[in-house]
């Protein structure tokens, strides 16, 4: 394995472990959506970044992207309250930001150059040349310092909250009576979704975030009653498709996100038929077992 | 250019007419979708469409926007007999199944095509620009396509209306009157399947899923009937398109379809806040309302009981 490959499958480990934390809480509020809608919905906040700073320094490009990805959480939540279903809720911010978005990119791209494709959807395999100094000496691909610095703080905030997050995602009314302040952890959990994103999207591209949000927490939810066992699962899966799905990318000569998205979703499909607990085929096999114990009564009745 | 100048230019109003068809069309069947909490339904299944689209390619071998279409729709129809068999068969939520199909259809369709790109013999390129659509490249033939598609879709919601409200309401009770629930539920994702694979030509995938939402939930706001409510949202569809397109014409060459979609936000923005008895402002009248009676009775109350002591 070379330093490159190991940087590139790093990467995607990280991605992979910061979003499959953050899953199981999406999917348990019924939110699974919303990585999709704020990787849309930051463009405008990039346009704007870059128009004010007048670079193309990706660390200004990444806070323009944050604060809109904390406008679109706002936005969510505020239409929410007002009476609009979520998932029509989640539809609205982001697609209208995402047109408004394309609008500045049609009026300002004739002035300047704004490659619109490196800017929001950027490709895993250049992970490694994309590098930063510190004090002057290389200190490695910048994506594994964004996507490794994220999956800290995500590890961090969710285990300090840990209790909190998890009463608040199953019963908010109960954690809201217990006096947990309800909000204040959903924008907290909203904001780890957001920057999350934010600093994936970047150097892993976007398909890659929102698959790996929501397809190995919904395979961990398939196998486990557990949140804590959730979690560990989601991460495994994620980083377990993260490797299998670079060697299949290398291996078809094709795109290693969209592989690494492929691959989880196999493992999904095969948990769907094969998971002991809610599975196709042990539901299947229960269901029988019922069956035949039910005409077993009945005939011992009728022989009776 | 006046208003009217630009209105009498044909190529504007081949556009005019394609995006406000378009408007009317996905404004019908999104009502249904809103209601049934399926809104992302057509972001995903613009998404599905990719894979659709490079499996067409890669089996016939030509750029045909027809094969394009007819395998975007097949790939639709597929991913939503996957979504509702997971979402009946487990205990995933609609949201998650939506964004799995989304993600994973969407991955695979990146996968095909960068092997098509790096594999086939170089004619591929353009593959992807059926994705993100052009309404200006609008002509005759595509305008009629989406006349015939958006009447179909408007015809079957009136024929079917009376199945779609009860399975979207309550699909308990109208399985228990002996309707094919399952099969109504089927038919209105077909529909929102060609709603969409006609419209990503047009809007592109994203603001495609706008179109679908935007109206639909302004409608909401405005009537309790889902009679009225449908009808409202195929005209808030098809005025975004008017005004969208108008905007585009008359600005400086700006795209129509995000133009479509902030006149049909504008349209969100102006509901949410001005509708009769939902919208925030006759909210907050009818909060002062009830607070200045409640003030007034406090008075009258102590008044009464200053005059018995």
């Amino acid at each position: 394995m070379s330093v490159n490959e190991l940087w590139v499958i790093l990467t995607g480990i990280f991605v992979a472990a910061s979003c499959g934390i953050l899953g199981c809480f999406l999917i348990l509020r019924k939110m699974a959506m919303v990585g999709d809608a704020i990787s849309h919905s930051v463009l405008p906040g990039i346009v704007i970044a870059f128009l004010i700073s007048g670079s193309r320094d990706s660390l200004v490009m990444t806070l323009g992207a944050a604060v809109f990805g904390l406008v679109t959480v706002f936005l969510i939540q505020l239409f929410k309250n007002s009476g609009v279903q979520t998932d029509a809720s989640i539809g609205v911010v982001f697609t209208a930001l995402f047109a408004v978005g394309i609008v500045l990119v049609s009026v300002y791209t004739r002035q300047i150059d704004l490659d619109l494709d490196c800017v929001l959807y950027g490709e895993i395999a250049f992970v490694p040349f994309d590098r930063i100094t510190l004090f002057g000496m290389d200190a490695g691909p910048k994506a594994i310092w964004g996507t490794g610095i994220t999956f800290f703080i995500t590890l961090l905030v969710v285990s300090l909250f840990y209790k909190q997050f998890k009463i608040t995602s199953f019963d908010p009314a109960m954690a809201a009576s217990v006096g947990i302040p309800v909000a204040l952890i959903h924008y907290m959990l909203m904001g780890l979704v957001s920057l999350t994103t934010v600093s994936s999207f970047e150097s892993v591209g976007a398909i890659l975030v929102l698959g790996m949000l929501v397809v190995p927490a919904a395979t961990a939810y398939l196998l486990t009653e557990r949140l804590s066992v959730m979690i560990v699962y989601s991460v495994a899966v994620g980083i377990v498709s993260t490797i299998l799905g670079y060697y299949a990318a290398v291996w078809l000569d094709a795109s290693i996100a969209g592989c690494i998205v492929t691959v989880a979703g196999i493992i999904f499909g095969l948990t769907f038929i094969f998971s002991p607990s809610h599975g196709m085929i042990s539901k299947w096999w229960r269901k029988r077992k019922i069956l035949q114990e039910d005409h077993a009564k009945q005939a011992q009745l009728e022989t009776a | 250019m006046t208003w009217f100048e630009i209105l009498k230019e044909p190529n504007i109003q081949w556009i005019l007419w394609a995006c406000t068809l378009l408007g009317i069309g996905s404004g019908v069947i999104g009502s249904f979708a809103y209601l049934r909490k399926q809104s992302l339904m057509g972001d995903a299944l613009a998404h599905v469409a990719l894979p659709g689209v490079c499996i067409a390619f890669l089996l016939s071998g030509v750029k045909s926007i027809f094969l394009f279409m007819l395998g975007a729709m097949v790939m639709g129809i597929i991913s939503t007999f996957i979504m509702s068999y997971i979402t009946r068969k487990s205990r995933i939520k609609q949201d998650t199944a939506i964004a799995i199909i989304l993600s994973v259809f969407f991955g695979l369709g990146i996968v095909l095509l960068t092997y098509i790109q790096h594999n086939a013999n170089g004619n591929q390129s353009g593959l992807d620009k059926f994705l993100f659509g052009q309404a200006a490249t609008m002509i005759r033939s595509d305008v009629i396509v989406m006349a015939i598609i958006s009447a179909i879709l408007i015809v079957i919601c009136t024929l079917f209306f009376k199945e779609f409200k009860l399975a979207s309401f309550d699909a308990g009770f109208a399985k228990g009157l002996g309707y094919p629930v399952a099969l109504i539920e089927q038919l209105i994702m077909f529909l929102i399947v060609i709603a969409v694979v006609v419209g990503i030509q047009a809007v592109g995938v994203v603001l495609m899923s706008a179109l679908l939402i935007t109206p639909a939930v302004s409608a909401r706001y405005w009537t309790e009937k889902l009679g009225l409510m449908v009808f409202l949202s195929g005209l808030f569809g098809g005025v975004s398109g008017v005004i969208g397109t108008i905007i585009s014409a008359s600005g400086n060459n700006l795209p129509s379809g995000p133009l479509v979609v902030l006149s049909a936000t504008g349209i969100f923005v102006f509901s949410i806040l001005f509708a009769p008895s939902r919208g925030v402002v006759s909210k907050f009248l009818l909060r002062q309302s009830v607070k200045r009676k409640v003030e007034k009775e406090k008075q009258m109350q102590l008044r009464e009981r200053g005059s018995s002591i």
